[in-house]
């Protein structure tokens, strides 16, 4: 489903200097249904990687392929390969003049859905991350771990194959960060590929994951499930 | 198809939410769009107004020719049967000295000057229609019945047609660059709008990339706002001039009376109308075009 053969993504530095190497020859590849965890310290090219696999980010060297497609070659296509990928951002990236409705029904209009039944598959993504009591109200009504839940309906409602979650328990306490955890695993469980990208292991051991480490840039080590 | 159907629905809902929730700038914008067009419009309407009394003063181009006093029935009957028979001579009327008197005593409301007068001191005269409306053909004829016998004077005053002629030109030249300009102005007023619009969803706009829009989804929505506002500026426009045909032709009557004439400024054709819209609401399309393809080229294709 993912793979990535010996990429590399360098930053040029704003003002001058050397610039820097977010990412240096990782080769990888993520199976199709897998629950895997890219982790490692900060600045250690977590996001970066997740970037380069939804396409947001093209890598400088190597190639990132998704569903056999490389990314690179495919930038017209980069729309409609985003379409099967479910994104989760840490920073929710929510749009606070819309309600939690018309929020989880973008995707949907950009599909150009019929209306009628992408209102049935809003409510029923709201339903499973538990906001669909709150349908009706803007984001900035939610706390911080009801606005990641919002962006993960967000994610699903499209019923994507591959789900790519930067950090979606950063920044909750305990409880939430273990409901999202629950959220993700409950995807995993019905054959959705979930990539998560986080320093926070201890949440997500319980959904038994591949763990992958980064360190500087470079593949550190893998642990099997 | 349906799917195109439905984003294309959902991308003027968008339009029609963004305008309901600011609908006094989107008015304003449209007004300031509509009185951009309105100038060269009135130029334009003035043009074609002047132009067609211009055509109907060529079109009914007349010469006098006045008899001496001296001629006879039979000197008239003369003249009437070379006219009948002249090729560039479209028709002709008699009007006798009686007739003539009896016209300037009705027209010109001086019944008591003239009832004054000794004897009356007007000729007999033909009006005579030429075929041709070219200038030269008619000086021509002019100066042909000139020499006729018993013909005292011929009268053609096409001086001021020839003149109305050239100024008119240079009006439909100077509506014409005015036209031009201001549909730069009028793109420009557009670029900067909807540029305006994308700079506030710029947020919007990166989500939407980020989950899968493309380019033509972003743009759908500003596409419909600058279409829709140069249409509706153009309307403006249109309606303001007709407002304005209204005004001047209450005004017109006092001024055409002292002249013992009838005149009445003619709206705008509803082609000229249709024309005008649709002009402006294609302005309006290139100009949003050109306002969110600057931001998205900007951002790079993915």
């Amino acid at each position: 489903m993912i793979e990535l053969d010996r990429v590399g993504k360098r930053y040029p530095a704003s003002q001058g200097g050397e610039g820097h190497d977010a990412l240096k020859s990782v080769t990888l590849s993520i199976d199709s249904g897998e629950f895997a965890v890219i982790t490692g310290h900060s600045g250690a090219g977590k996001s970066t990687l997740l970037k380069l696999i939804a396409g947001i980010e093209l890598p400088t060297s190597g190639t990132v392929r998704v569903n056999d497609q490389d990314l690179a070659g495919s930038r017209r296509a980069l729309p409609f390969i985003r379409r099967r990928i479910g994104l989760i951002f840490q920073d929710h990236k929510l749009l606070y003049d819309r309600t939690v409705f018309d929020n989880v029904q973008l995707p949907l209009d950009i599909t150009g859905f019929p209306p009628r039944e992408a209102a049935r598959r809003v409510r029923a993504a709201l339903d499973k991350v538990g906001l669909l009591s709150r349908e009706r109200e803007r984001p900035v009504t939610l706390s911080g771990g009801e606005q990641q839940r919002l962006c993960i309906a967000r994610a699903i409602v499209h019923r994507p194959s591959l789900l790519l979650a930067d950090e979606p328990t950063a920044n909750l306490d305990m409880e939430y960060a273990q409901d999202i955890v629950e959220i993700l695993r409950s995807f995993h469980q019905v054959g959705v590929t979930v990539v998560v990208s986080t320093h926070d292991l201890v949440s997500l051991r319980a959904a038994h994951p591949r763990v992958i480490a980064l360190s500087h840039g470079m593949l550190a080590r893998e642990n099997a499930p | 198809m349906k799917a195109w159907f439905n984003q294309h629905r959902r991308a003027l809902a968008v339009t029609a939410g963004r305008a309901a929730r600011a609908p006094f700038a989107h008015l304003f914008q449209v007004l300031v769009i509509g009185v951009a067009i309105l100038l060269p419009l009135l130029l334009h309407l003035a043009v074609q107004n002047l132009q067609r009394l211009g055509g109907t003063a060529q079109a009914d181009a007349r010469i006098a020719l006045y008899l001496a006093p001296e001629a006879t029935g039979k000197d008239a009957d003369g003249i009437a049967a070379r006219l009948k028979a002249h090729a560039q001579v479209a028709g002709y009327r008699f009007v006798s000295r009686e007739e003539a008197i009896k016209d300037l005593r009705r027209i010109h409301d001086i019944a008591d000057l003239v009832d004054a007068l000794p004897k009356n001191p007007l000729p007999d005269a033909f009006i005579v229609r030429a075929r041709s409306t070219d200038p030269g053909e008619i000086d021509a004829l002019r100066r042909e019945a000139a020499q006729w016998p018993k013909v005292a004077l011929v009268q053609l005053d096409s001086t001021w047609a020839a003149r109305l002629d050239a100024g008119l030109r240079l009006a439909r030249a100077l509506a014409a660059g005015l036209a031009a300009l201001l549909a730069v102005a009028l793109l420009a007023i557009a670029f900067n709008t909807i540029g305006l619009q994308v700079a506030n969803r710029r947020e919007e706009i990166e989500v939407c990339r980020l989950i899968g829009a493309t380019h033509g989804f972003i743009r759908r929505p500003f596409l419909y706002a600058g279409t829709l506002q140069g249409a509706a500026g153009g309307l403006i426009a249109c309606a303001l001039a007709a407002l304005c045909v209204i005004w001047v032709n209450r005004q017109l009557p006092g001024l055409a009376a002292l002249y013992g004439t009838e005149l009445v400024v003619q709206p705008m054709p509803l082609q000229d109308v249709l024309a005008v819209t649709g002009f402006a609401a294609l302005l309006g399309w290139l100009g949003a075009w050109l306002a969110v393809s600057r931001h998205l080229w900007r951002d790079g294709p993915g």
